[in-house]
């Protein structure tokens, strides 16, 4: 459904914009229609600029992003886009800062139906947006007709996803949207994707939290420096991570019953078998992956 | 705040008033009691109200030769009259009208001009900012008094409009810079994203998106081109390239200076209109140090 192929995406930095920073390098992904994929990585591992170039909010230096046959890069026009943002839908990382905050939240309820469904009666319209704040499980009478500042973060977020859902989406790419809310309303939104992806959407899930990519995803991404360093079935990357940066960050966990001192002597105690990391010589820009086992690639080590 | 966003109880219905009330009424709160904003405002208020209602009471034009020559104020020409013998009160209302209409002409044409230019630039970016922000500069560093006085010498149409056209065309810039240097911030916030998510027009989203949110911005910028613009214009008239067809106060000074009403002593000649420009551009500016403090918190002194 979605494809990314070859991606780059170069900025340039500066004082006038003489130096470069990679923030994609050559990353390659799929995403099928019912499947939640991953993108884990630290800060500026540029996991959100990928999600950014999904939703065609940038547009990459380099490779092609294809949704269902078509090139999403090359849309042209304001008509091609608005289709596009039919089945392609984001939510954000910050929910306080995606609402205007001179207006009332469900302001942007009204703006998905002056855009995409100017002759839907009010009565049929409002039947939809309760329905779909039902789905997110929210009580209508808290959320409809309040200021963004009345709402809690939680709230505010899945205003965002009901706001999704408005559409006839297929692809969902969800930026960090946990990472803000506090835990117990944490498992609902997580339980909602869940109902999402059983709806046979694909999911974009974009997160620095191990044990979230873990619980929510069928197949993780793990990126450094911008470039994929190990992508497979969830279950295998977390069990048995074979990027030395992977193992880094699955032992950086912490870990309720043991301390760091344990962590660290089991693991000198057995070291991991060593997989063959693909090279690229200096100056190549590509990233390569190698697959180590069924569906479970391997990529570079970048220093 | 009291209502810190997400507090329990605060989704409620503890909340009667909505926040829009609550700040319109909030800012009127404070606006009722900043003594600077209720003179400026006064000012502002009364000698634009003279402008409109006096020459309504003044039978005669202001450049007609009417009365005794050299009169010092009395009852009958209440600011006296000219070497001539013109009612120097009919030519002060007139005189006001015509630089509130260059204020309003002048500054409107360069809020117009700036703030397009401001928004186009700072939420496009990129190359299209480049562009624009180069034009900015480069009318930003022209002389615009020279340019102003070469183009006014040479084109032959003089008038209220033609003069509040140049004044505009060349004052934009700064409004310009201030404009995209806001828009630039707050074209980076999620909810612009969002709107481009939900299909909106470029043009759209500046407008209900990023506008709105800088109100008080431009309201400021709007003030200080008005009171450019009336400065520009009274140095033009000053120097000789005013309307000729009709009657301002930058051209009632320049006509008492040429007629060396300071050497003769005839006071009420070149007061009238010196202290009516004071009077508008300094309550103008008072006006907008009184704004700055009502939609600024940091400033208020309450």
């Amino acid at each position: 459904m979605l494809e990314l192929s070859h991606v780059h995406k170069v900025y340039r930095v500066g004082a006038f914009g003489g130096s470069t920073l990679r923030a994609v390098r050559d990353v390659n992904l799929v995403v099928k229609p019912g499947e939640v994929v991953s993108l884990i990585g630290e800060s500026g591992s540029g996991k959100s600029t990928i999600g950014k170039m999904v939703l065609g909010l940038t547009k990459p230096s380099q490779g092609t992003i294809t949704f269902e046959g078509k090139d999403v890069t090359r849309l042209r026009g304001f008509g091609e886009k608005k289709e596009y943002y039919r089945h392609v839908q984001g939510v954000f990382q910050d929910p306080f800062s995606s609402f205007n905050p001179i207006f009332k939240a469900d302001r942007v309820f009204e703006m998905i139906r002056s855009s995409y469904f100017p002759d839907v009666s009010d009565a049929d319209w409002r039947e939809k947006v309760l329905d779909v704040i039902g789905t997110v499980r929210l009580d209508p009478a808290n959320v409809l007709n309040k200021y963004p500042h009345q709402l809690s973060g939680g709230q505010l977020q899945r205003l965002l996803i009901a706001r999704a859902l408005l559409l006839d989406i297929r692809l969902l790419v969800a930026d960090e949207i946990i990472s803000m809310l506090d835990a117990s309303t944490r498992i609902d939104v997580l339980n909602l994707l869940a109902d999402l992806k059983e709806r046979g959407l694909g999911i974009l899930f974009v997160t620095h939290d191990l044990s979230l990519g873990n619980y929510v995803s069928d197949r993780s991404v793990i990126l450094r420096k911008g470039a994929i360093a190990e992508l497979g079935p969830t279950r295998r990357v977390f069990e048995n991570p074979l990027h030395p940066y992977s193992r880094h960050l699955l032992s950086c966990v912490p870990q309720l019953h043991r301390t760091w001192a344990e962590v660290d002597a089991e693991l000198a105690a057995n070291p991991p078998e060593d997989v063959v990391l693909p090279t690229v010589s200096e100056g190549d820009d590509s990233a390569p992956l190698v697959e180590a086992e069924e569906g479970h690639f391997v990529g570079i080590d970048q220093r | 705040m009291s209502n810190v966003a997400g507090a329990p109880g605060s989704d409620g219905t503890t909340e009667p008033q909505p926040a829009v009330e609550r700040r319109t009424s909030e800012t009127l709160h404070f606006a009722k009691r900043n003594p600077k904003l209720l003179i400026g405002s006064g000012i502002v208020l009364i000698l634009l109200l003279l402008g409109l209602i006096g020459p309504l009471f003044v039978d005669h034009g202001p450049n007609v030769y009417i009365g005794p020559q050299s009169q010092p104020p009395s009852a009958e020409y209440w600011l006296g009259t000219t070497t001539f013998g013109q009612d120097i009160w009919a030519q002060f209302v007139y005189g006001l009208r015509s630089t509130f209409m260059v204020g309003f002409l002048g500054g409107g044409i360069a809020f117009v001009i700036g703030t397009a230019i401001g928004f186009i630039a700072g939420y496009k970016g990129g190359i299209v900012d480049e562009i624009l922000n180069m034009l900015t500069n480069v009318v930003l560093v022209l002389p615009a008094l020279v340019v102003l006085i070469v183009a006014v010498a040479y084109l032959d149409i003089k008038g209220v409009f033609v003069q509040s056209l140049f004044i505009g065309m060349t004052s934009w810039p700064w409004a310009a810079r201030a404009v995209r240097s806001q828009a630039l911030s707050l074209a980076t916030r999620d909810y612009v994203d969002l709107a481009r998510l939900s299909g909106r027009r470029t043009g759209k989203i500046i407008t209900t998106e990023i506008a709105p949110n800088m109100s008080s911005y431009l309201v400021m910028s709007f003030i200080l081109l008005f009171g450019g613009a009336v400065l520009i214009a009274a140095g033009l008239d000053f120097i000789g390239l005013g309307p000729t067809d009709g009657v301002s106060l930058g051209l009632m000074l320049q006509n008492s200076f040429t007629w060396s009403a300071l050497h003769l002593g005839m006071w009420w000649w070149f007061i009238p209109p010196g202290a009516g420009i004071t009077a508008i551009v300094g309550s103008m500016y008072i006006l907008n140090v009184g704004l700055d403090e009502i939609f600024n918190p940091k400033l208020r002194e309450l």
